[in-house]
């Protein structure tokens, strides 16, 4: 049972963690894109789409990818190239989204999914207590630590992270040594929809495994918060996204005990445990503006 | 002057439709409270009104009109109003919200019929109201998890504490103690009626605290999955969902409108219509059990006869001795519950390990 | 080939007031496409969005849209002229849906709590209590932030999701209805705690839409042609030399929360005290994300805003047209609303730069007005 409980809690926080893992990218690139709802929806939409005519999950998984990174393709354009307003236009991509997927999926509506495999090694995934957790979950639970711990190396081991945080910092400066700010931001924020697109073919292939309208239900607005609950640190999402999920799930095995708690005030927890552990960590000043990316929301052109 | 002003309207709405729907010889209108695509609630609704239209001879005798995901708080007056001066002949208000809006609204047009669902308020002669018994469904669900379940408790994912609710969560546990005076309900409240991924972590919490059955009274199809998932069996909700649980579901309680939407609609045609409070389940098919698989013959057998039993009125789920919650009494040795009572129900029945909010 | 801007040396008046106009045309466009590809005669389509809601101007058959019009745009503009002045001085408040809620909640005291008190100061008290109710819930933020450097995006949204349990509750428990048969929500308020409708022989607008200009005119003066507007410009720009001309930050934080939730808060009251004549769990629609938007339509200008309200206000009204007469599904209105707005935002590229089309080689020779950004 108790790994079980885990598990759960693995699968709640897995497409927080994805999608606020995107965003942060796009953040430190110095650019809010306020539109996650909507790259997720059209992800989760496309993701079920694809897996249902074609027959397989990981088609569908690969095209929520492609679709999520094409859609913030538009957020880039405008806000990049026509520098728009980045709060703006990320909402507006957030109702575009959830108008587009509604639309795309009038048809799959009420259709079982193809979920995709939980990973099994014989053996392994047997063993007592750690075995499903360690090698009998979802392949994109693994991918998520994966790209975790891959986006954690890049932005502050390699140049060119360290290159996407310069432009995150200051993009003039960055753009008098030379550097390319909007080529880089136009591919930060693709990252970022690629992400939430992932992260939409996860609730919509593997989480619940259908297609719903608004089948997202204000995740990509949690997946935002985590971002800033993070601090911009990759790893803290991760804590984020998981303390989310854990006192998601908590307050739900609270209700099933029987507390006696009214259960609004249960469902409030994850909330006000964000902004508790939020309040305490950044009481740091000086931490928390290392990490806030100066540059955040700032639009930039370029005077050649 | 009102008449002139509404005709005129109805007249500048038909011009601009063209010909084909001038031909129609009702236009009926539904307002839905969420996207039709939800596959419980709405869906429900607007496929009653598909068959309805179907039902009269399709689209060149009815004309179908609907409004998906309203609010229900200003935007449904409005909505109705626009509804109203378009040109509807009866329109169907289908969330409890939309109460207030339907009768103000009614009272402005009063050639207008309205049907309001799940509501109490007929403040003019042109307002209905309509309803099922869905909590009949719900007492031979817990006939079926008595008989099914090896642990004894069921794990129960509700939405809101409305009545109806409320009554549902009880008529499922007096089914199951009519079988096994012990059997227990874990109640969990999801405070959505629709969030397939808090829905399917509810039932997850659930099974992870040792339930072998789950039932449902939010919309999706997530908690029906992951029972088919964890190898348990559960019962579906609104529509029938045998396609996510071939193995595991047990039943269903389909929400059935397509008679009382065609049989009203029809009354408009004829001119027949009438006021009515329409609280109707099982016997006049507004309730509908989905095929009971999975399930052994003898049990299966169990749940027809109560099934039987109640269609024919022989048998009401709310019948005594039934004590509240906290042990006092309520209904006494062969007393029915009065409808009243349960359209207002807010105390739960003996044996449910939940506290209600208050 | 690629798009390049080239900054304009001062914001272009003619571009200014044309470029809504240019959105809208290529709005026009744009939808006239969608509704053939839906196989919907384009003209229809268009004419139920942008025209049947205004038909009332000439009409008086359908006036009561023009009402419907404010009923829609008032809560808008009221939370976006609030927003404008927090996010002109760099504070990211997005919960103003929270303070909604807080202002509904605050101001409902007096006739669910007290119902017997009845008479004229009762509605005054409400709006008041409103006010300070959504004041009071966007302080926990800029307190938050002030005292513990927490930073106010995470913390007014989470905000909302906490307060819109916490009306749940209420109405569903304290507050609730003892003759609803059980059903969430308060009683309906008596007549002295509904605000009063303006032209009731037409519809159903009630005194909000005023409430609501006044406030865009307040804060545009205050803006304008105060200190305390200057400074929240300064601030907003570079907290830096506002510290130089001293200016408190801190204080500015409070000011632009504190003032802002008490915008949200009456926009919240005057909801439920107007045409919904009680509380109920489904007041909160979104009206403090819709917010948002229509500040940056509006440009952060409260006058400005008061159009942008309007506008958004407008195409609710037309896609609930459209799919009554058309058949259109609710998905188009959204999609149709987004693309509205990348025009709008996309349009007003050109108030502050000259677009041009590079050919394949990048280098263009450099003009010399280029201004420096940032």
């Amino acid at each position: 049972m108790f790994e079980q409980i885990i598990i759960t809690i693995a699968t709640a926080a897995t497409p927080l963690l994805i999608a606020a893992i995107g965003e942060l990218v796009v953040e430190r690139s110095g650019v809010l894109n306020l539109g996650v709802e909507g790259m997720m929806i059209m992800g989760a939409v496309t993701g079920f789409a694809i897996a249902f005519t074609t027959g397989s999950p990981w088609l569908g998984l690969v095209a929520a990818i492609i679709v999520g990174a094409l859609f913030s393709l538009l957020f880039a354009f405008l806000t990049l190239t026509l520098v728009t307003n980045q709060v703006a236009t990320g909402l507006a991509l957030t109702l575009l989204g959830l108008g587009l997927s509604g639309m795309i999926g009038e048809s799959f509506t009420g259709l079982p999914g193809i979920k995709l495999p939980v990973l099994y090694i014989p053996f392994l995934s047997d063993l007592p207590f750690v075995g499903k957790l360690i090698f009998g979950q979802d392949p994109v639970f693994y991918l998520s630590i994966v790209l975790t711990g891959c986006v954690a190396w890049f932005l502050f081991r390699t140049r060119a992270g360290l290159t996407l945080r310069s432009v995150g910092d200051n993009h003039a400066s960055a753009h008098a040594l030379g550097i390319n700010v909007i080529m880089i931001r136009y591919l930060a924020v693709m990252f970022g929809g690629a992400c939430a697109g992932a992260a939409g073919g996860y609730l919509s292939l593997l989480y619940t495994p259908q297609w719903i309208e608004n089948m997202t239900a204000g995740r990509g607005w949690i997946a935002l918060a985590l971002v800033v609950f993070a601090s911009w640190r990759p790893w803290r999402v991760l804590a984020g996204a998981y303390l989310f999920g854990a006192v998601s799930i908590g307050q739900l095995h609270a209700q099933a005990l029987g507390f006696g708690l009214p259960s609004q005030f249960l469902s409030s927890l994850p909330y006000l445990a964000t902004i508790v552990v939020l309040v305490l960590i950044s009481r740091n000043r000086r931490l928390t503006m290392i990490n806030t990316p100066a540059s955040l929301g700032r639009p930039f052109v370029p005077d050649r | 002057m009102k008449k002139t002003l509404l005709s005129m309207a109805v007249a500048a709405a038909a011009l601009s439709l063209g010909t084909l729907a001038a031909e129609a010889k009702v236009k009926a209108c539904f307002i839905y409270v969420g996207p039709i695509g939800d596959f419980g609630w709405s869906y429900q609704h607007h496929q009653g009104a598909l068959e309805m239209q179907e039902a009269l001879g399709g689209e060149s005798e009815v004309e179908l009109a609907y409004l998906e995901s309203v609010p229900e708080g200003a935007d449904s007056e409005r909505a109705l109003e626009r509804f109203a001066r378009s040109g509807c002949n009866i329109i169907f208000t289908t969330s409890f919200g939309y109460m207030d809006a339907t009768n103000a609204i009614a009272g402005k047009f009063p050639d207008v019929k309205f049907e309001h669902a799940t509501g109490y308020k007929r403040e003019h002669p042109n307002v209905a109201t309509y309803n099922s018994k869905f909590h009949e469904g719900r007492y031979v669900q817990g006939v079926i998890a008595a008989n099914l379940s090896e642990a004894g408790v069921a794990g129960y994912i509700a939405s809101f504490p409305i009545p109806e609710v409320v009554m549902g969560i009880n008529a499922f546990l007096l089914g199951a103690q009519s079988v096994n005076p012990d059997f227990a309900v874990k109640v969990v409240w999801a405070n959505t009626w629709f969030d397939p991924g808090k829905e399917a972590d509810a039932a997850k919490a659930l099974i992870d605290q040792g339930v072998d059955i789950i039932t449902q009274h939010t919309d999706s199809t997530a908690p029906m999955q992951v029972a088919a998932e964890r190898g348990i069996k559960a019962f579906g909700q609104a529509s029938d969902m045998i396609k996510f649980g071939p193995e595991t579901q047990l039943t269903s309680i389909i929400d059935d409108w397509g008679h009382y939407y065609t049989e009203r609609v029809k009354a408009v045609i004829d001119g027949t219509w009438e006021q009515v409070d329409v609280w109707e389940g099982m016997a006049e098919e507004h309730v509908v059990m989905a095929e009971y698989t999975n399930m052994p013959d003898d049990v299966k057998a169990q749940a027809e006869k109560v099934e039987e039993s109640i269609k024919s009125g022989a048998f009401d789920p709310f019948t005594g001795p039934v004590n509240k919650q906290d042990g006092s009494a309520w209904l006494a040795e062969g007393e029915v519950a009065d409808p009243g009572v349960l359209l207002g129900m807010n105390f739960y029945v003996e044996g449910v390990d939940d506290t209600l909010p208050q | 080939m690629r798009v390049e801007l080239v900054k304009r040396p001062q914001h272009s008046a003619l571009f200014s007031a044309l470029s809504p106009f240019i959105a809208l045309g290529l709005t026009l466009i744009a939808g006239a496409i969608m509704f053939s590809l839906l196989g919907k005669n384009p003209l229809d389509g268009l004419y139920y969005y942008f025209v049947d809601p205004l038909t009332g101007i000439w009409d008086p058959n359908n006036r009561w849209q023009l009402h419907e019009l404010a009923i829609k745009a008032a809560p808008l503009i009221l939370i976006a002229v609030g927003l404008s002045i927090c996010f002109l001085s760099n504070n990211w408040n997005i919960g103003a849906e929270g303070q909604f809620i807080a202002g509904a909640m605050a101001g409902s005291l007096i006739p669910v709590v007290f119902p017997e008190f009845q008479f004229w100061l009762v509605l005054p008290l409400m709006l008041i209590l409103g006010m300070a109710g959504g004041a009071a819930y966007a302080s926990i933020p800029a307190f938050l932030k002030v005292r513990f450097n927490t930073n106010e995006i995470l913390t007014s949204l989470m905000l909302v999701y906490v307060a819109q349990l916490f009306n749940d509750w209420l109405v569903r428990g304290p507050w609730r209805n003892p003759e609803g048969f059980s059903f969430p929500g308060t009683v309906r308020f008596h007549e002295y705690a509904i605000i009063p409708e303006i032209w009731p022989d037409g519809g159903r607008a009630n005194w909000s839409i005023v409430l609501a200009i006044v406030a865009a005119i307040v804060m545009w003066f205050m803006l304008s042609r105060t200190l305390k507007g200057f400074e929240v410009k300064v601030i907003g720009q570079s907290p830096h030399a506002g510290r130089f001309a001293g200016f408190s930050t801190a204080r500015m934080v409070f000011f632009a929360f504190l003032v802002s939730g008490a915008l949200a808060g009456l926009a919240g009251i005057a909801e439920v005290a107007g045409p919904v004549e009680h509380l109920n769990e489904k007041i909160s629609i979104g009206y403090g994300f819709t917010g948002i938007i229509v500040a940056f339509l509006g440009r952060l200008n409260p006058l400005g805003i008061v159009a942008a309200g309007l506008v958004l206000a407008l195409t609710y009204l037309g896609g609930e047209a459209a799919q009554i007469s058309m058949q259109v599904s609710d998905k188009t209105v959204r999609a149709f609303q987004g693309m509205l707005l990348f025009f709008v935002l996309a349009c007003d590229t050109l108030i502050h730069y000259r677009v041009r089309l590079v050919g394949a080689a990048p280098k263009a020779p450099a003009t010399g007005e280029a201004a420096g950004n940032v």
